[in-house]
């Protein structure tokens, strides 16, 4: 453990580059699907379990169709609007009964849902551990000790894109204004002509698009496995539990945070604790909530 | 008094408890779950239906109960100790003897309940300031966190896991002697839910459940009972743990700490039965167990699949349970007053 | 020693606007005290400052002669201070004789265990303390079924159950049945009569807060703008102006 601190630190400080190198890479993909629960969050009350599995379905399409030799590009486009399609259908079969219940409903639909994708994408796919090599270069700097594959500077531009082409969206379309008066109070919205189950499914199936946008960039830069999608539900509950809700700069930077902090942890106390990482900063994340509220005699909620 | 109805509750259950074994000897094992899951649903009501504390991670106390019965039995008994043990595996196994095997196991379900009860207390001082969602989410990375450190710890064999000491009877014996186990653990979780749901306690967390605000503003010490709540279940999650790894006979991460099996069919089986309920968690275990026992072979790989179908189902079509579905349509049968005359008179105001 | 609360220049903030400037405030022992102002004037402000609701910003609160500007809500409900809500909170699923058995008292001296029995005693009382604000025939439903003035009725059944030193009461007769109001006006008072219990209301409705308080406090903008006797204020140019509308 400490002979990793001091090859950090001591020996060879220039790794510290590839650490937070990594660290951004990983995070511009956390942010997209931190943002799409954000938002379900926030304009439906709907807290999705299985925002992890929407990433892993979508790193599988992106794989069958990588497999048919289509461009990176056109691939992302496909797989966002699959994923659209399937979470418009998802919202039309399960979402759209439970939206106005009560939260732990939402929460334990969406975790059967999960099990249900986990287990289908098992069966179909197998357990395997599944990546798309691009087969493209790699760049090398410092004398080697840093690598960068060409792969992941595609896919932090692409990150960067739809991060903009969102923020375009929600900002000047018309849809854009009617989940965010959908959000502030839904009822008003209602009574102002606004057709609110539309803006939740559309809200849904957008948040699954996003979370299979993301799907492709870690088929890219990562690898994918039937059971991984926990892991990534984990990493976006922390990200919006510590960002707060419509929050998009907040969530972008804890994206990042947690991006840079799960590296490195991996670097210092090795990879053994990979998926314990991100579960440990969520309990981190919540019990500093909860210290911050007591101190204003309040609770978490 | 005991109502009749109850009291026929009991008889019937009591005589298949003891008579099961007997007349359907292939079974024994099976049963055996089935009280187990029992034991489950009722303890996750304590929290999830009573205090409406929606916990995805009791199975951590079942997880930690079965590791803390595993490290006593061997440690006891076994001069070199837990590593070695565990690194030993594959070669020559210890022999226990009978008196052994029998004190090992006795003191680590003990030890498996009382690391589990302080365990809860730990998690008490920083879970119970979340409401919520957050309590959710938070007990569930409780449980994953636990599977993953364990794997970490090489004194309990790492992810290769432990296997435990040899059963010294023969088989049939081994059969009947951890359903007895299993039995008496579940009759006694329900007799010790049953009477604390009768006192003071039943009516406080009730009332959290409804209104922790107004709770609190009545000056009720809610984290004492959210405490006591989580400790007695933690205490019989733990005691089954450390059956249910003898019985496994091999304990490592997947079944110690089966989040996506047991951890979600307790809460899957008292939704099921009807939540907040005495007898819902005990009726939707046993509806649950028997078509999980008689459809699973045959659904070959996709069990998982349906697992999944029928708790969305479940959740989405049918969320009170069948208790519950009972309570709204025959509120009488319960004890529940409904007053007529107030609900038409409301009618006509609004 | 006579003052049971005491409030010292509070003032609280949300944000920018401020709710509550520099008041002070007092309930002697054994008194009705009244708090009236205009909608929005921080009366239930202060009230959440006293109870615990939320951190003050500046200034000092006593309760008993004890500082609790620190303490949080449970806490100060265990030293003997109660409140009602303006919206009101009762225990819904549950039924009224168990909501009023859940509230008694859980001050540190108190006998009620935590799987003490709920028959016997507590019963007898929740059932005379019913029967005092008439809810009697009512005692087995479901509370939530119950219409908004047993509701109302019955939470300040629960807080009489839980025998506090001092209770605060939001609006108890906003929604409430005029018809009902007198009857409530007379259980107020013999609350504080025969049960000794000290009691601080805000109050909209002006004949039945003159009635009531022996003593009453005017707040307007969150500024505490008049205090005296009842005659005293309904006399008073600044209050009259501020419910009509001066500012």
């Amino acid at each position: 453990m400490f002979d990793n601190l001091q090859l950090l630190f001591v020996w060879a400080p220039i790794i510290n580059v590839q650490v937070i190198l990594d660290g951004i890479f990983v995070g511009a993909v956390f942010a997209l699907c931190a943002y799409g629960l954000a938002l379900v969050w926030g304009v439906m009350n709907i807290k999705n379990l299985a925002q992890g599995d929407f990433v892993i379905l979508g790193g599988y399409l992106a794989l069958v169709l990588h497999s048919w030799n289509l461009p990176l590009p056109v691939i992302l486009v496909i797989v966002t609007i699959v994923m659209f399609v399937y979470g418009w259908s998802i919202y039309a079969l399960i979402i759209r009964r439970i939206v106005d219940k009560d939260m732990f409903v939402s929460l334990l639909a969406t975790f059967g849902l999960s099990l249900l994708m986990q287990q289908a994408m098992n069966l179909y796919f197998g357990p395997e551990v599944q990546t798309i090599d691009m087969k493209l270069p790699v760049i090398d700097a410092f004398d080697n000790m840093v690598t960068i594959p060409y792969s992941k500077i595609i896919s932090l531009a692409l990150a960067g894109i739809i991060t903009a082409a969102v923020v375009i969206f929600m900002k000047k379309s018309r849809t854009g204004q009617a989940i965010r008066a959908t959000a502030q109070d839904a009822r008003a919205a209602r009574v102002l002509g606004i057709d609110t189950d539309r803006v939740y499914a559309f809200t849904f199936a957008f948040n699954s698009a996003l979370c299979g946008a993301a799907g492709v960039l870690v088929s890219v830069i990562w690898v994918i496995q039937p059971f991984y999608g926990i892991t990534y539900s984990v990493r976006t509950f922390a990200i919006v539990t510590a960002a707060g809700l419509g929050n998009l700069p907040g969530v972008i930077s804890a994206a990042f945070g947690i991006g840079l902090f799960e590296k490195y942890t991996g670097m210092i106390v090795g990879t053994a604790y990979e998926v314990a990482a991100p579960v440990m900063i969520l309990l981190l994340v919540l019990i500093i909530r909860q210290i911050n509220m007591k101190r204003n005699r309040q609770v978490v909620r | 008094m005991m109502r009749r109805s109850t009291f026929i509750t009991y008889a019937g259950l009591g005589l298949f408890g003891i008579l099961g074994p007997i007349l359907f000897p292939a079974y024994t094992l099976s049963i055996a779950y089935l009280w187990m899951m029992v034991l489950m649903a009722s303890t996750w009501d304590i929290l999830g239906g009573q205090m409406g504390y929606n916990s995805l991670g009791n199975i951590t106390f079942f997880g930690v109960g079965m590791y803390v019965s595993a490290i006593i039995q061997i440690a006891i008994f076994y001069e070199p100790g837990v590593r070695e043990y565990t690194s030993a595996m594959g070669a020559i196994k210890p022999e226990f003897t009978d008196q052994q095997y029998y004190w090992g196991i006795f003191l680590g379900i003990f030890g498996g309940a009382i690391a589990a009860l302080a365990l809860s207390l730990i998690f008490s001082t920083f879970m119970f300031g979340l409401r919520g969602p957050y309590f959710a989410i938070g007990s569930l990375g409780l449980a994953i966190a636990a599977a993953e450190i364990t794997v970490t710890i090489n004194y309990v064999g790492g992810a290769s896991g432990i296997s435990m000491p040899m059963f010294p009877g023969d088989i049939e014996f081994r059969s009947v002697f951890f359903y007895i186990l299993c039995f008496i653990l579940a009759v006694l979780a329900h007799l010790v839910i049953r009477g604390m749901l009768s006192t003071q306690f039943g009516l406080a967390i009730n009332a959290i459940r409804d209104d922790e605000d107004k709770a609190e503003a009545m000056g009720l010490p809610t984290l004492i009972y959210k405490q006591i709540g989580w400790g007695v279940t933690a205490v019989f999650m733990g005691a089954i743990g450390a059956v249910a790894g003898n019985m496994a006979g091999f304990i490592d991460k997947e079944v110690a700490y089966p989040v996506p099996t047991f951890g979600i069919f307790m809460v899957a089986m008292v939704l099921l039965g009807g939540k907040g309920t005495l007898w819902g968690p005990v009726l939707g275990a046993i509806i649950f167990h028997i078509v999980k026992e008689t459809t699973w072979t045959y659904l070959l790989g996709w069990q998982w699949v349906t697992l999944g179908l029928i708790l969305i189902i479940n959740i989405v079509y049918f969320q009170q349970g069948i208790m519950g579905w009972l309570q709204s349509k025959y509120p009488e049968m319960f004890g529940i007053v409904v007053d007529q005359s107030n609900i038409n008179q409301e009618k006509k105001e609004s | 020693m006579n003052d049971i609360i005491k409030v010292t220049n509070v003032s609280k903030a949300y944000g920018g606007v401020k709710a509550n400037v520099d008041i002070s405030f007092k309930v002697k022992k054994g008194s009705i005290t009244g708090l009236i102002g205009p909608n929005g004037c921080g009366k239930t402000t202060l009230f959440n400052s006293i109870v615990g609701y939320h951190p003050i910003d500046e200034g000092s609160i006593e309760f008993d002669g004890n500082e609790i500007s620190h303490l949080r809500v449970g806490d100060i409900a265990r030293l003997g201070m109660l409140r009602t809500f303006q919206q009101t909170k009762i225990y819904t699923k549950m039924n009224c004789v168990d909501n009023m058995q859940i509230s008694v008292s859980h001050r540190r001296n108190s006998k009620n265990g935590i799987f003490a029995s709920r028959k016997g005693e507590i019963r007898e009382r929740a059932e005379d303390l019913l029967e005092f604000v008439g809810l009697y025939s009512k005692r087995n439903l479901i509370s939530g079924d119950l219409s908004f003035g047993q509701q109302k009725l019955l939470e300040f059944a629960m807080a009489l159950m839980n025998e506090p030193k001092v209770l605060l009461l939001d609006e108890p007769t906003a929604g409430i049945n005029p018809t009902l109001i007198n009857g409530l006006i007379d259980r107020l008072g013999r609350a504080n009569e025969e049960l000794g219990i000290t009691l601080c209301v805000i109050e909209h409705n002006m004949r039945v807060i003159m009635n009531l308080a022996s003593h009453i406090y005017c707040l307007s903008n969150g500024k505490m703008l008049a205090e005296g006797k009842p005659s005293e204020l309904q006399n008073d140019q600044r209050v009259i102006d501020a419910y009509l509308g001066g500012h």
